[in-house]
């Protein structure tokens, strides 16, 4: 049977699609896309004041504002990274877990979210296990939203952080950074590219720095379209050929809870895609070694490549408590030198 | 029943082969006669409908909407989906029958068409093909037939077993009832809410396949093709693939009857009107690639496509204000068909009035055998639509007639506005502003 498509005959003009109106809420973080250079470069500077500000000083930025945290996952780090960044700048922080609220009992996430708006919430960060979980939070209650993880779709905060931990190593000292920051510099990110928001966070994110990122995995695990998510970005799926051309490189966990039915050989994933000490050496001995968490090791990273030299995992978590710092103070302070949506 | 004559009007009824300024006298639900203007001015004191400078049609047909009756009355009911029908110039309407408890037997069958039920126009109830939707038994086809079903479907729940299908095709051909599938390799989207491409990548959402689709396309038309001399037919529900398009077209070629619809948001939107996460560009099949999109707009131009149809699905606004991958499928459509295919089909695409109409209206109804149906010639039913061809309006869901409002097209421009709405001789709907008010003929 024949199934070629026959070409078009003429040329039709069709409707285009909306422009969106997003965000509502100029201090939200959504997207790292919602971010201009600019916007970035400020965050970064902020993160690096606020690290180094008085305490006494710093706890009157957002003094008894109320910032919910919403969590319908899991989190260790990311939560209490909020939590102690928010509170760092005096904010009263309040938990609300799907576990222990009335998102038991079926309460839908818009009404979840003007329950909280009602109680005086001025800001609320989400986690939740749905992509686009974020965008919903906000229309309904046109609040500055922190996304702290949708699904599989991002993360911002963790892609903001982990550039301010490459930064740190590769281009010490800096001050602000612009498109060409890092020209020259391949990222590479390995492993569960699909079902990773860290990942779709970072490869939107650090091509506008200048970098190259390259993503390194199976098939199952990394779909040819991921490509064309944006600029700079391209798949390499042999690991020892990535890693030569890495000057960083970032392994992700495989998300055992969002496989959905993929049979995933262990074994063989682990074969050709564990970063182990003797392949750092060979191909990538200075590169840096990130990791967003939860390390699963001697699966996708050996305990010696974890704990190693050239490992930055336990800077990355340090820094998403000064990212975390700047993104709130963004969302409750208004600022004259916020630059627009990129 | 007292007489309605439309006066003034330009007649077009491509199945009749008529495009020109007529009078038509509708007497006891029935065409009765068709005159030259002014000629049936005050004839059996029939009541006169003005539609000078209008367009005046066989009433439309959409062979694939949601009525949700029996049991999501939250959702719509038979009265209000049938309100929307009218509204949008739909005189008939075929009702899936994904309903619950679904629709797989004479007695569902009879009772969706029940005067109580309050339609406003005809409703033709689509069975189920197997008991239950659940792809197992299959149902009495001559007992659905004789209560009224003009096609059997299990829309929603595609039948995916090879034997269950062969075995429909069969049955349904023996009775002379169209089988109507909706497409879809279910076992390739578990847990997909849109489209699989670099879009449902950036968004984090599962994808469809558009192979999942195709596929099952293919396999129904092999089955098609190993029972030629049953000469079944195959009616493709909502095709939304270049490759289904051409398997279609290619069984055609083949002498095969197989037929196809495609939604106005197949032809008109993809999968970027996602956006962020608008789960009213939501659907199953979901907005599909620009290529896609394309090759339906293609398949409508060059005739391969017989029919326009909605796939109205209504639902309750709380359901569609959840996050995407939770919220349920599907968009209304009944009021926005006519004024997009004429926005588009007619004045963007220079496709004439009459064969955007007969997609509509004449080759629904041929393709489900509706006698009397999507023509005017004397002798049908009193079905008609009559339309202000050149009025420009802005289509708004908070007026919609539907209970629901989940919509894609709200604030979109249209083309061709419905003034009065036929169905079997009354008037089902007159829109209430319209500057040519009702008037009534002297004896």
């Amino acid at each position: 049977m024949n199934l070629a498509t026959p070409a078009i005959r003429r040329q039709v003009t069709t409707p285009p699609a909306p422009a969106s109106p997003f965000p509502y809420n100029p201090g939200s973080l959504l997207s790292v896309l919602d971010l201009s250079v600019a916007a970035v470069s400020r965050l970064l500077q902020r993160a690096t004041a606020l690290e180094h500000e008085d305490p006494i000083v710093r706890d009157r930025i957002l003094a008894k504002r109320r910032i919910a945290l919403l969590f319908y996952e899991s989190s260790t780090r990311t939560r209490t990274s909020f939590e102690l960044a928010s509170k760092a700048l005096g904010a009263d922080t309040t938990l609300v877990s799907n576990l222990s609220s009335s998102i038991e009992k079926g309460e839908s996430l818009k009404d979840t979210g003007l329950t909280l708006r009602a109680l005086g919430a001025e800001a609320i960060i989400l986690r939740h296990n749905s992509s686009g979980a974020a965008w919903l939070l906000e229309q309904s209650t046109r609040l500055p939203v922190v996304n702290a993880g949708d699904g599989m779709h991002e993360h911002p905060t963790q892609a903001l952080l982990d550039l301010r931990t490459i930064l740190t190593h590769l281009r010490p000292g800096i001050g602000e950074v612009g498109p060409e920051t890092l020209a020259g510099v391949t990222v590479t990110i390995v492993g569960d590219i699909l079902h990773s928001r860290v990942a779709r966070s970072n490869m939107l994110l650090l091509p506008r720095l200048g970098a190259r990122v390259l993503l390194c995995g199976p098939k199952e695990l990394l779909p040819e379209q991921a490509a064309r998510s944006g600029p700079g970005i391209e798949i390499e799926r042999n690991f020892e050929a990535a890693l030569a051309q890495s000057q960083s490189v970032m392994m992700l966990r495989i998300q055992a809870e969002r496989l959905a039915g993929l049979q995933l050989d262990l074994d063989e994933y682990k074969a050709a895609y564990q970063l182990t000490g003797q392949l750092l050496a060979a191909h990538a001995p200075s590169a840096v070694v990130l990791h967003p968490g939860p390390i699963i090791r001697g699966m996708e990273i050996t305990a010696g490549v974890a704990d190693g030299i050239q490992s930055a995992i336990l800077e990355q978590v340090t820094n998403g408590l000064a990212i975390r710092m700047a993104v709130m103070e963004r969302a409750l302070v208004p600022s004259e030198q916020e630059g627009g949506r990129a | 029943m007292t007489a309605l004559a439309i006066c003034g009007g330009r007649l077009v009824d491509p199945a009749a082969g008529v495009d020109a300024a007529k009078d038509i006298l509708i007497n006891d639900g029935r065409v009765a006669e068709i005159a030259g203007p002014g000629k049936l001015k005050g004839k059996n004191g029939a009541q006169i409908l003005d539609a000078s400078g209008l367009v005046v049609a066989p009433g439309l047909i959409d062979i694939h909407v949601h009525l949700r009756e029996p049991g999501q009355a939250y959702k719509e009911t038979i009265a209000t989906g049938t309100a929307a029908a009218a509204a949008g110039g739909f005189t008939s309407v075929a009702a899936m029958p994904n309903t619950t408890p679904v629709n797989d037997s004479a007695e569902i069958t009879r009772w969706m068409q029940a005067p109580e039920r309050g339609a406003q126009v005809r409703v033709f109830p689509v069975a189920a093909a197997t008991r239950g939707s659940k792809g197992e038994t299959l149902n009495d086809f001559a007992a659905l037939k004789s209560a009224g079903a003009v096609a059997v479907t299990d829309d929603g729940r595609p039948i995916l077993k090879d034997s269950m299908m062969r075995e429909t095709l069969a049955a349904a051909a023996r009775i002379g009832l169209t089988v109507i599938q909706h497409a879809e390799d279910t076992r390739m989207t578990q847990g997909a809410s849109m489209n699989l491409g670099p879009v449902s990548f950036k968004l984090g959402l599962r994808g469809m396949p558009a192979q999942a689709e195709t596929s099952i396309v293919e396999r129904d038309i092999r089955l098609v093709s190993e029972l030629r001399e049953a000469h079944p037919h195959l009616h493709v529900a909502h095709l939304s693939t270049a490759g289904a398009l051409a398997a279609v077209r290619q069984a055609r070629r083949n002498g095969l009857r197989v037929t196809s619809e495609v939604t106005p948001h197949h032809f008109l939107l993809t999968e970027e009107h996602v956006g962020l996460y608008d789960t009213h560009a939501k659907m199953n099949p979901p907005l599909r690639s620009a290529a896609d999109r394309d090759a339906m707009i293609e398949g409508i131009l060059d005739g391969v496509v017989d029919a326009i149809a909605t796939d109205h699905a209504p639902h309750a606004m709380h359901e569609k204000e959840i996050e995407f991958e939770l919220a349920p499928n599907g968009i209304i459509g009944l009021e926005t068909a006519l004024g997009l295919s004429l926005r588009w089909l007619h004045k963007e695409w220079r496709m004439p009035l009459g064969r955007v109409l007969g997609l509509l209206s004449a080759q629904p109804a041929a393709l489900l055998g509706l006698k009397g149906r999507g023509t005017l010639a004397v002798g049908s039913y009193g079905d008609v639509v009559v339309f202000d061809p050149g009025a420009e309006w802005t289509y708004r869901a908070t007026e919609s007639k539907s209970k629901a409002k989940n919509t894609p097209f709200d604030g979109w421009p249209m083309l061709g506005k419905v003034r009065y709405t036929v169905s079997e001789g009354r008037i089902a709907y007159a829109l209430q502003a319209a500057d040519k008010p009702v008037g009534t003929g002297a004896l």
